[in-house]
């Protein structure tokens, strides 16, 4: 479904991606594990066309995506969270979502908004209230709400765990689970390792910019490195 | 001063004041979404004004179509001020774009002087705008009177668009982080020319308003109701619709009403608004209605 190959992204000078392969197949969860800086984000934003790479590839559904602009790519059926949860504050809660479905209309928006509703009921309780005075929580939700509001094909979320409660965090992990068996393939960038392997189908680790271990989440949460470097065991 | 006097002069600032307000929305929009002052907007009060005189005058057509027409051909020339003044400049750094602005600025007055000259133009007022009535002793053009009533219903069309359509959705959730509005899917360079196309309509019928008020149209005129509205703009808080009408109206009453109680001072009249503007910025540079500045990525 979505194919990333040798991509190279530079911020001036600073070499950010050196040269990464990514596959993510139909209907799986792939997680991308990494230190702070390694590079996750980059490889969001390249994806989605936010950053231009110096070369390689990003193909979508067998298309080329890698000129396209961003609004382009999304439309051709992508979801984002993107990092920090960018939830429009001057918005209300509703009115996020209906963005997050901008490019579908009239039924389906109804459709779309029922789904989110279920799989979030916070939201519905607060769909009057502006996004800026949601709780960290409940904007996290949002912007994974907002996220599936288009019903794409492939969800990309980058640390949707991030500043949430013990118990949320398990409920933000379960709902990836729930909408991955509902047909969505979901690419997640997570710093909480051990959580984001145990869902994954299949995982890369990603160390300054480079690829440097890959496999089954399963496996992965085997290996020895990865004990070491992410999951905290010595 | 007699109440009589008062009441011609309240209507007289309203009047004036509408026409700041119209043209302050179309800074305050582009502030809004873009951060930026875009100093070429005064000079589309001139280009709505010779568009609308050369439709009269050429092209014989009546002033009901001559004036709308001239109004989306000077949206459509907002749009391309933002196509070749400030599009390319997206990602640079926020001077480089106001320099761009003004470079426009100069640009527009100076093609004006070039391909139309510098001597000014009468103003083909239409006929039915020159009637005088009285109210409450008060002799008044009717012009006078339509120009704040022009004025509110194109506000409340604007808000209707901001507020509850799709695009004026797009347009808010713009004004805060552009990356997310992409992410979502939404052609930015499209919901800003949009942007830049109801500002620009909006200070078309400002320049036509003020051209049939002075009939004297000249590559400069859109320079100092420029200003103004642009002062407007800040008293009103920039970025805030309402905000702006609200600051033009003030600031219209403001100028008349100096000049009223106290007459020797009127040959400063143009002073008082940069007065205002000093005031506001030392003293509340979030304006009346406008929220904290914060600077976007
Ligand atoms: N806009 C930018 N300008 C310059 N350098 C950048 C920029 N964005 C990211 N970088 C650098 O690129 C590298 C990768 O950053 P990235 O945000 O992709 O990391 P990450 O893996 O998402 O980290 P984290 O877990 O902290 O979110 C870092 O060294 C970062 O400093
Ligand atoms: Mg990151």
């Amino acid at each position: 479904m979505l194919k990333v190959e040798n991509l190279q992204v530079y911020y001036g000078g600073i070499h950010a991606l050196k040269g990464i392969h990514i596959s993510v197949e139909k209907g799986q969860i792939v997680t991308l594990i990494g230190a702070n800086g390694a590079g996750k984000s980059t490889t969001l934003r390249a994806i989605v066309g936010l950053v231009r790479p110096r070369s390689g590839s990003v193909k979508f559904l067998g298309n080329e995506t890698t000129r396209l602009s961003t609004h382009q790519i999304i439309k051709q059926g992508i979801g984002i969270a993107p990092e920090g949860r960018r939830v429009f504050p001057n918005l209300t809660v509703l009115e996020n979502l209906e963005l997050g479905a901008y490019n579908t209309g009239g039924k389906d928006l109804e459709v779309s908004l029922d789904w989110v509703y279920t799989l979030f009921p916070r939201l519905k309780e607060r769909h009057k209230q502006l996004a800026g005075t949601l709780s960290g929580g409940e904007q996290q939700m949002l912007a994974l709400g907002r996220a599936l509001m288009s019903r794409p094909d492939l969800v990309l979320l980058d640390e949707p765990s991030l500043g949430l409660a013990p118990l949320i965090v398990e409920e933000v992990f379960n709902t990836i689970q729930t909408i991955n068996r509902q047909g969505a393939t979901i690419l997640l960038v997570e710093q909480n390792a051990m959580a984001a392997l145990h869902v994954a189908n299949y995982a890369y680790v990603l160390e300054t910019g480079s690829v440097t271990l890959e496999g089954p989440g399963q496996q992965l949460l085997q290996d020895e490195r990865v004990r070491k470097a992410y999951l905290g065991e010595d | 001063m007699t109440g009589t006097i008062l009441f011609q002069q309240l209507i007289n600032g309203i009047s004036l004041g509408s026409l700041y307000g119209l043209v302050a929305i179309g800074y305050t929009m582009v502030y809004g979404i873009l951060r930026l002052i875009n100093f070429a907007h005064g000079d589309l009060l001139m280009f709505a004004a010779y568009t609308a005189i050369y439709l009269i005058g050429i092209f014989t057509l009546p002033w009901q179509i001559s004036f709308p027409l001239a109004m989306v051909i000077t949206g459509l020339m907002g749009i391309v001020l933002d196509r070749c003044a400030y599009r390319p400049l997206r990602d640079a750094p926020r001077i480089s774009l106001l320099i761009s602005a003004i470079g426009a600025s100069f640009l527009l007055e100076n093609l004006a002087i070039v391909i139309i000259g510098g001597i000014p133009k009468g103003f083909p007022r239409p006929p039915m705008f020159d009637h005088v009535i009285t109210i409450l002793g008060v002799r008044v053009q009717v012009l006078t009177l339509y120009t704040p009533v022009i004025t509110i219903v194109l506000l409340l069309g604007l808000l209707y668009i901001v507020y509850r359509t799709k695009v004026g959705k797009a347009m808010r959730a713009a004004s805060k982080d552009f990356e997310a509005t992409r992410l979502m899917g939404i052609n930015l360079d499209r919901v800003i020319a949009i942007t830049f196309f109801l500002g620009s309509f909006l200070a078309a019928a400002g320049g036509i308003m003020w051209a049939m008020k002075y009939p004297q149209v000249n590559p400069f005129m859109g320079v100092f109701p420029g200003l103004k509205a642009f002062i407007a703009a800040v008293l009103g808080g920039i970025g805030n619709i309402v905000g702006a009408v609200i600051g033009g109206f003030l600031l219209g009453l403001g100028e008349i009403m100096i000049v009223a109680f106290f007459p020797e001072v009127s040959q400063y009249k143009d002073a008082f608004a940069f007065v205002i503007l000093i005031l506001v910025l030392l003293f509340r540079p979030t304006g009346i209605m406008g929220e904290p500045m914060i600077d976007k990525t």
